[in-house]
């Protein structure tokens, strides 16, 4: 389960020792934006360090690595995939054949050091209109691909719009994403929310993501990881309505019944499969029904 | 791996060490630490761990740590013997 991942800078130990810390599902180590070129080489093995030596409390980590239009961006693969990341995050991913050269490229790494092959999988961080037009066919390139994620400050900048709060500039580039991603099997990542200072704000942005069907939603700060877990988790109204449901569709069974309803509404498949799906992730997040 | 030349690495920040490193003909290391009386001892163990397994056994070595964990210690040495060195 991945509702909040946090960005940390690659180069700042200050950051990266407190990773497990932080309350996010996910932490992003990240060897591109935050990181100037010069230091590139040291980030990398701090952040290979961090890995091999830190107990990160069960977060799970996300690497985010250098574009394939650098030349940074296998000597980032060489050096953190002998540590196992669970997720390398492939930023300006634009077609699906950036994606195959990474696939490739992690396959062979894991054959040569004999590492489980596929155990990496890769998140494409889309940011250009063009990643924007090809979200589909990116999601569905390889194997690795696990979910899509959303970059909407290069985005705004390849579209030529001011970057808002109310971010109406980036609405079809969301709903693009969340299609393509669920079309796809794949889950989807909201763009983070950079006003640190903003706490209502935070909210409001990680609502509309969730209300569109994102599976969760990036941050630059700590302070915005309780407030995306706590959109992103099923209320207790919504795991106690989910029982319901299932305890429905049970019990009509069982009397082979054909429909079925619940407070006056009739229960469907998606209405099932919904309800199955929280409860799936009350289980992971550890709320017993008993708490219903 | 032979130090041809001065290099640094990391910072003066606060759970950062910053490491320098010169070439020398032989091997002199120099810890300056917030917790020097602490773990002045284990700081300079692992700079000698990682220069023993980059090769170098000659340099002049500056360490200034400001609370940094061992991880990050063995990073920042790592990385200025990289950019300090060359093939034997």
């Amino acid at each position: 389960m991945r509702r909040s991942m946090l960005f940390l800078p690659g180069n700042n130990p200050n950051m990266l020792i407190n990773a497990g810390c932080l309350g996010a599902d996910a932490v992003i180590f990240d060897l591109e934006d935050a990181v100037s070129p010069a230091e590139k080489d040291a980030a990398r093995l701090l952040v290979r360090n961090t890995m091999r030596y830190m107990d990160l409390d069960g977060c799970e980590i996300v690497v985010r690595i250098n574009s394939v239009d650098t030349d940074f961006w296998r000597k980032d693969l060489d050096t953190v995939i002998p540590c196992k990341p669970d997720v390398i995050l492939l930023p300006k991913s634009a077609e699906p054949a950036d994606i195959r050269l990474v696939d490739e490229y992690i396959s062979d790494l894991e054959e040569k050091l004999e590492l489980q092959k596929g155990g990496v999988q890769i998140m494409p961080l889309i940011e250009t209109a063009m990643g924007v037009e090809n979200a589909f066919a990116i999601a569905s390139s390889c194997k690795r691909v696990c979910a899509l994620f959303l970059g909407a400050e290069d985005l705004t900048a390849d579209l030529q719009c001011k970057r808002t709060k109310e971010g109406r500039e980036i609405e079809y580039a969301r709903q693009r994403l969340v299609v393509a991603a669920r079309a796809a099997g794949v889950d989807v990542y909201d763009t983070p929310f950079t006003d640190v200072n903003d706490d209502e704000g935070i909210v409001q942005d990680a609502r509309l993501a969730k209300a569109l069907g994102f599976t969760g939603k990036a941050s630059i700060s700590p302070r915005h990881v309780d407030v995306i877990n706590e959109v992103f988790s099923p209320t207790l109204a919504e795991i106690e309505y989910a029982y319901e449901v299932v305890e429905a569709i049970r019990v009509a069974k069982e009397m082979g019944k054909g429909a079925v309803s619940l407070r006056g509404k009739m229960i469907d498949a998606p209405i099932v499969a919904r309800a199955e799906r929280t409860i799936a992730m009350a289980k992971a997040l550890g709320l017993d029904r008993t708490e219903v | 791996m032979k130090i041809l030349k001065v290099a640094c690495a990391g910072t003066l920040e606060s759970s950062d060490t910053y490491v320098e490193l010169e070439p020398c003909d032989e091997l002199e290391i120099t810890v300056e630490s917030v917790v020097e009386k602490q773990f002045g001892d284990r700081i300079k163990q692992a700079v000698k761990d990682v220069l023993s397994e980059c090769g170098v056994e000659c340099a002049r070595v500056r360490v200034i740590d400001r609370g940094a964990l061992d991880c990050t210690i063995r990073a920042r040495v790592e990385t200025a013997v990289l950019r300090a060195g060359g093939e034997d």
